[in-house]
């Protein structure tokens, strides 16, 4: 084969793979704050239909808005991953097409049109159906987002330990699909998932009251956002960090050399120590700047004191993932993730004793740490991804043979600079629109009929975010 | 069971085509429309256009499912068509609420909903086209490189397309709306008919001056006829419920139209997925896939989807109330 062929394909392999990170990257943004915020509209219109309260109805509405332009983001955001499987890669649905097809057509059914056909009664079926329904379509919806999670979730568990399958003629037959559906690391990792996206609903909506409370707007609305928000994550978090331990242990047992980029070992160690932070360097092997502590990395990976546990050198250099990812995404994860636990916890633990000194802070702090669950879904996903590398099929098909064998740089190059232009417009005014209904806050939104028509915002009754919004009209 | 997939995914298909074709045909009918009438235009589809849309994915995803050897051919021989139609299909949904929050920008979204519309209108009937056409294909894997599929004749089946959606957007505005939308829309109807006819004309005359492989299969098969009679027959229709002012019937005529023109292909593409390359029976999963999707996706919630599509439908029936965006 000649030289230049070869460069040219591995050119067109490594476009492919940063344009699926970043469409992948665009897209979980929305999926993990949507099925949190799914799962929360659901118990707001169930309390609403309990206790009668308004508040509960107001902040339903309002969050129904922000609903709504995440919901459709989402969506024709995953509309583009369910092609470039085939577009990208179509060796790899080829060959693994028999058993990664049929979940992904689970997913697309079960989920994705139960989701789109009830938000459409959420959205514009108020009057029209009784609120017993209503309640059920929300129910749908956030059932949807939640099975769709399910599935995305046994396919790529499957990529990262496949199960359940024989390679006849080179194409991956399944042999056992309870294997596939019930394997133990969909189970640790679905949960996982869910959590991460019921964390990001809960610190989302607790940022967005304490910002009220801040801004001393909506006592009554960003008291119950808060609270509701930072109960729900002081209790959620220890689970998670616990998840969090349970995926480790998956990862040690069936995808050691992803582990040990992780954890920074590049010799095999007995007794093993745990990197803190280092600056790992592949050329020479090592690490520099390293802070380790001994005894911890054998007991974190085996619970023991004394185990031996494996470094990167053990793998052949074709077989190693890239370390530098891995190991940072890792540690910004688990980052953002004590961060998050201090800020729910304290938060939760001032909201029950109203202690007055610490409030502004633990405000400021709460406003603030809603970029934290996103941080820590995206690099979770980067260690997941970047350390199942070399392989799309670990240990079964190399990512290298999953990629279109036909596809150009030109065109890779082309589709990358569309994909990157479209993704920014939108999600630039996405957005600054979320920001602004966060911003205007659950006002009483009767259908507000604007003197300009090509203003429609631009109207309020005297509300004062409303009238900063129309004083930067120009946009 | 590969039966079965190949008849669901025809279901699939066509429903995608009636469905995302009349939002599609409204997004394109939507630049000759001013400010008042865009609104209500909009109202008539915005709560069913996301669900229109994702019968796109469902046939995507039964096609990588059931059929992923057809699923990787086809997808990676459109590549860059794809990522294009893709894009549009973003820039016109995410328009739906933009629009209305957007202070100064609304010409943007606008403008982005009707092109979008357009663009990916035209690229679906382009692919279509190609197929018709023959794609250079050898062993079940596409050969034509980053524009292979591009032809005077894909083109004009991406025009004709446009025509095509159109003239369902037409029929869905004439059943949805009131006035004044609903005589501007019978005023573009006649227009649009006379254009679809036009085009399958042309079509057809090209085909046969082009010596397609697929007209052969018109020889072999004179049942195939009875299709085009169908069409025949529904055009004669949609102009006199045009002309009566019947409000239902010009979507039932157009959409009669449409599957006649697609079972045309249908039959005669069998027993092939890509024309003269990939059968079915080539292109389908082993047995145990197929069986798997059977059990739970075919025979429950195929059905129960179907069920509450209809129920949505119900729900917005009528003609449509214009919707209040903040």
């Amino acid at each position: 084969m000649e030289t230049g062929n070869e460069y040219m394909m591995w050119t067109a392999l490594l476009l492919s793979r940063v344009q699926f990170a970043f469409t992948v990257s665009f897209h979980i943004i929305f999926p993990s704050f949507t099925i949190g915020l799914a799962a929360w509209l659901t118990v707001l219109e169930a309390f609403h239909l309990i206790s009668g309260r308004p508040v509960y109805r107001r902040l339903f509405e309002f969050w129904l808005k922000i609903f709504g332009v995440t919901f459709g983001l989402g969506v024709v955001s995953g509309i583009v991953l369910a092609f470039e499987f085939g577009m990208n890669w179509s060796r790899l649905s080829e060959v693994t097409g028999p058993i990664q097809g049929p979940l992904l057509t689970y997913e697309s059914f079960t989920a994705f049109a139960l989701e789109a056909s009830f938000f459409g009664v959420l959205l514009f079926g108020r009057n029209k159906v009784s609120p017993a329904v209503y309640l059920f379509s929300t129910m749908m919806v956030a059932l949807g987002t939640t099975f769709s999670a399910f599935w995305i979730m046994v396919n790529n568990s499957w990529m990262q330990a496949p199960v359940g399958y024989a390679v006849e003629n080179g194409v991956f037959v399944p042999t056992d699909w309870g294997a596939i559906i019930f394997s133990p690391v969909v189970w640790v990792r679905f949960p996982h998932m869910l959590i991460a996206a019921y964390l990001t609903g809960a610190f989302c909506v607790a940022a967005t009251g304490a910002w009220y409370r801040l801004r001393g707007v909506y006592a009554v609305e960003g008291l119950v956002m808060l609270r509701m928000g930072l109960f729900l994550a002081a209790l959620l978090i220890p689970a998670q960090l616990f998840l969090g331990h349970l995926n480790g242990d998956y990862v040690h047992d069936r995808q050691p050399a992803k582990f040990a980029a992780i954890e920074g070992r590049w010799h095999d160690e007995q007794p093993a120590g745990e990197v803190l932070i280092a600056i790992p360097d592949e050329a020479s092997e090592a690490n520099q700047l390293e802070l380790k502590i001994p005894y911890l990395g054998s007991l974190i990976a085996s619970m023991r004191f004394d185990s031996k546990e494996i470094g990167l050198t053990s793998f052949a250099k074709a077989d190693r993932p890239p370390v530098a990812i891995p190991f940072f995404t890792f540690r910004i994860m688990v980052g953002c993730g004590l961060l998050m636990a201090a800020v729910a916890w304290l938060g939760s633990f001032y909201l029950l004793f109203e202690r007055k000194p610490w409030q502004r802070l633990l405000l400021w702090a709460t406003f603030l740490s809603f970029p934290l669950p996103f941080i820590a879904t995206l690099t979770g996903w980067f260690t997941a991804e970047v350390g199942r590398q070399p392989w799309s099929v670990y240990g079964a098909l190399r990512t290298a043979d999953a990629v279109t064998p036909t596809l150009t740089v030109g065109a890779v190059t082309a589709s990358l600079i569309i994909f990157a232009v479209v993704y920014l417009v939108i999600f630039s005014f996405g957005t600054l629109y979320v920001y602004r209904l966060l911003r205007a806050g659950p006002v009483q939104s009767e259908p507000i009929v604007a003197p300009n028509p090509k203003r429609p915002l631009a109207v309020s009754g005297g509300n004062p975010a409303v009238e900063t919004t129309q004083a930067r009209g120009w946009l | 069971m590969i039966l079965f997939w190949a008849g669901l995914l025809a279901v699939t298909t066509s429903l995608y085509v009636l469905l995302d074709g009349f939002d599609l045909g409204v997004g394109i009918l939507f630049a000759f429309a001013d400010e008042p009438n865009r609104r209500k235009m909009l109202s008539a589809i915005s709560p069913v256009w996301d669900g229109n849309e994702t019968w796109l994915v469902v046939t995507g995803t039964i096609l990588f499912g059931a059929f992923p050897a057809a699923y990787a051919a086809l997808l990676s021989a459109f590549y860059l068509p794809l990522v294009v139609m893709l894009c549009a299909l973003i820039l016109r949904g995410v328009a739906f609420e933009f629009r209305y929050k957007s202070l100064g920008f609304r010409w943007f979204w606008d403008l982005g909903f009707a092109g979008g519309s357009l663009v990916a209108t035209f690229i679906q009937g382009m692919t279509v086209g190609a197929l018709v056409e023959g794609l250079p294909m050898k062993d079940g894997h596409y050969t034509g490189g980053t524009f292979g599929w591009l032809s005077p004749f894909a083109a004009l089946c991406g025009l004709g397309l446009v025509l095509g959606y159109s003239l369902l957007g037409a029929s869905w505005l004439v059943l949805k709306c009131e006035e004044p939308i609903r005589a501007r829309a019978y005023q573009w109807l006649p227009v649009l008919i006379v254009g679809v006819l036009g085009f399958l004309g042309c079509a057809f005359v090209a085909s046969l001056a082009m010596h397609l492989e697929l007209m052969h299969r018109w020889l072999e098969r004179p049942y195939l006829l009875i299709f085009p009679l169908i069409g025949a027959i529904a055009a004669y229709g949609l102009f006199d419920s045009v002309r009566q002012r019947n409000d239902p019937a010009p979507l039932r005529y157009s959409a009669l139209i449409f599957m006649a023109a697609f079972g045309t292909l249908a039959c005669s593409f069998w027993p092939f997925m890509i024309p003269f390359a990939l059968t079915v029976e080539q292109a389908a999963s082993p047995p145990a896939s197929l069986t798997f999707m059977f059990w739970g996706a075919g025979l429950f919630v195929m059905p129960l989807t179907l069920i509450y599509t209809t129920v949505v439908y119900r729900l917005f029936r009528g003609k449509a109330a214009e919707l209040h965006y903040e």
